[in-house]
């Protein structure tokens, strides 16, 4: 637990010794709120929700999260690093949690400066807040679950921009899932059952339903689940790889 | 603070009679795909030892200090450290181990300071200890000047012995240094050095290195691998000894070096001589049969057949021709 603490402080703090942090944050924002404002039509709706905004979280996340999670651990392999990291006395699984939860950190910390969002649909009108949070909730889970998978295939590499184009492109894939660019492949030749479990994989239907208001525990689960798994991966993969 | 009693309840809990063997390696062995990289390798070290681990590039020198470090899984056999297995207990093995990879790698966007708190509080330090500590490791290093710029930007030199503070910030039992003073300067060299032998009594050392002068100036012992293979394990005396030129005379004359060179030729104990010229500079080199001491019989006759000595002198034998004959 302690040596979790103090790798996710170190690595926190490794985001603002750079100006990683800085460029990232000010991009989401920005993008986030010339999705909202004019691909999304915020004010023309004349409905005093959030969802303009929610809606472009998995594609605005789909570029964004792998360039935040494809240094975690390639560049602790180009540099060498990880070889003093790993011999210091930390278990594979706190090195991991730190570096991910690190990542979220980061994360949440650009998804909670978008509250000037929330404050201009509270003065324009009356939301219905719960729903916002939920939303809020459901986005978090799932810039986690893309993180995960971009810190996993991070570990695959010492290269950073093919760690970014790997997570890029998977995440691409578990985002439509359920939608006919995926299905597609499937129909023609693929069991029901198999086609029924690819789209309940998609991160955009469990998106939809927690933005609906409703963090339905399915969902939630859904994307913890897929975190749990890919640390699990991240962890066997740091094993395999960390010398090569 | 909790964290800090267990620290200090460490000292006590350590055996009470002294544990001679520190660093025990048993039947090494590392494979990558078909490449047997490390081969049933087994030495140990005592406290109070410097190692020198000797081998040309690729000898499996830095694959064998991965594995006693705990980075990289043996294919087979273990090392234990300080009573604690690296393969079944690696991270009480670590906690007990100061270790400087290949290259010195730190964090680059760090500062020394920070770096070092780092490596502080994941070994288990908090407030005054973790201060103490570091100013300690810091003054032994020499890192005072640079503590507040990033490392990237710091010299080769610098990052060398920000790497060094790191590994003896928990002051380990056991220091493992892969390459310690690679890349750096006659005078930052003889610091390092310098450093290794005032912290030998306590510690036991291993030191990976392929400069013999290294050998010569702090280790008490070395071992010599190549392809994988524990090759020789002696003490930097014995392994000089083993050298065609071990009690070898040099004889400089002033004049009259052919007539010497029939004369030394005649001597029982003579193998061989042959003839030095560097840059002008002429000498006669001795050499023993079977490495028996041949001084006497040589000053005799230099003696009675009174030749103009300019200079004589005893060769010890050299590492760097041994090395070469063991390896290649």
């Amino acid at each position: 637990m302690h040596s979790t603490w103090v790798i996710f402080r170190r690595e926190l703090a490794s985001y603002f010794t750079t100006p990683l942090a800085y460029v990232f944050i000010v991009i989401f924002l920005v993008m986030a709120g010339a999705l909202t404002f004019f691909v999304g039509n915020f004010f023309d709706r004349g409905q005093a929700d959030l969802l303009p905004f929610f809606n472009y979280h998995p594609w605005l996340y789909l570029v964004l999260i792998p360039a935040l999670a494809m240094r975690l651990w390639a560049e602790e392999r180009k540099s060498g690093t990880i070889e003093l990291f790993l011999t210091l006395p930390v278990s594979i699984a706190a090195a991991v949690f730190g570096k991910f939860f690190a990542a979220w950190a980061f994360a949440a910390i650009a998804l909670a400066l978008t509250f000037p969002f929330w404050i201009t649909v509270n003065v324009l009108g009356h939301p219905d807040n719960g729903v916002i949070l939920a939303s809020y909730i459901g986005s978090l889970l799932m810039a986690g679950a893309f993180l995960s998978i971009g810190a996993a295939l991070s570990a695959l590499t010492k290269n950073q921009v093919i760690a970014f184009v790997v997570t890029a492109a998977t995440c691409f894939v578990f985002t439509v899932s359920g939608s006919p660019i995926v299905l597609g492949f499937l129909t023609p030749w693929a069991p029901t059952a198999l086609i029924d479990v690819v789209a309940s994989l998609s991160f955009l239907t469990h998106f939809n339903a927690i933005m609906r208001g409703v963090i339905e525990v399915p969902d939630a689960v859904f994307f913890v689940s897929v975190i749990a798994l890919f640390l699990y991966a991240n962890a066997v993969i740091v094993e395999l790889k960390k010398a090569d | 603070m909790a964290l800090l009693g267990t620290a200090t309840m460490h000292i006590p809990s350590a055996p009470e009679i002294p544990m001679a063997e520190m660093v025990a390696v048993r039947d090494l062995t590392r494979r990558f795909g078909a490449i047997l990289a490390v081969d049933r390798v087994s030495f140990s070290v005592e406290r109070g030892e410097v190692l020198g681990f000797l081998g040309p590039n690729g000898a499996g020198k830095s694959t064998t200090m991965k594995m006693i470090t705990g980075f990289l899984a043996p294919t087979e056999g273990t090392a234990v450290v300080c009573g604690a297995d690296i393969v079944a207990d690696p991270i009480a093995a670590k906690r007990r181990i100061g270790y400087l990879p290949e290259g010195a790698p730190a964090y680059p966007d760090m500062t020394p300071r920070s770096f070092l708190r780092f490596i502080a509080a994941i070994r288990g330090y908090a407030g005054d200890e973790a201060k103490r500590r570091i100013d300690l490791a810091v003054a032994r290093t020499a890192l005072a000047s640079v503590m507040e710029q990033p490392i990237e930007t710091l010299s080769k030199g610098f990052k060398r012995r920000v790497g060094l503070a790191q590994a003896l910030l928990h002051d380990p039992d056991v220091l493992i240094l892969d390459e310690p003073t690679d890349g750096l300067d006659p005078n930052q060299k003889h610091e390092v050095r310098t450093l290794i032998r005032a912290l030998a009594p306590e510690k036991a050392i291993v030191i990976s290195t392929h400069l013999l002068e290294e050998v010569d100036a702090v280790c008490s012992r070395a071992i010599v691998i190549a392809a994988g293979r524990l090759l020789a394990d002696a003490t930097p005396v014995e392994l000089a000894a083993r050298s065609r030129l071990h009690n070898a005379v040099r004889v400089s004359l002033a004049a009259g070096h052919d007539e010497a060179e029939t004369a030394l030729r005649r001597l029982p104990g003579v193998a061989a001589v042959e003839r030095i010229d560097n840059a002008g500079d002429r000498a006669l080199l001795v050499l023993p049969r079977g490495g028996q001491a041949i001084v006497g019989e040589v000053t005799d006759l230099v003696r009675t057949a009174g030749w103009a000595v300019r200079g004589l002198s005893v060769e010890r034998g050299r590492l760097d021709e041994v090395f070469r004959t063991i390896t290649a």
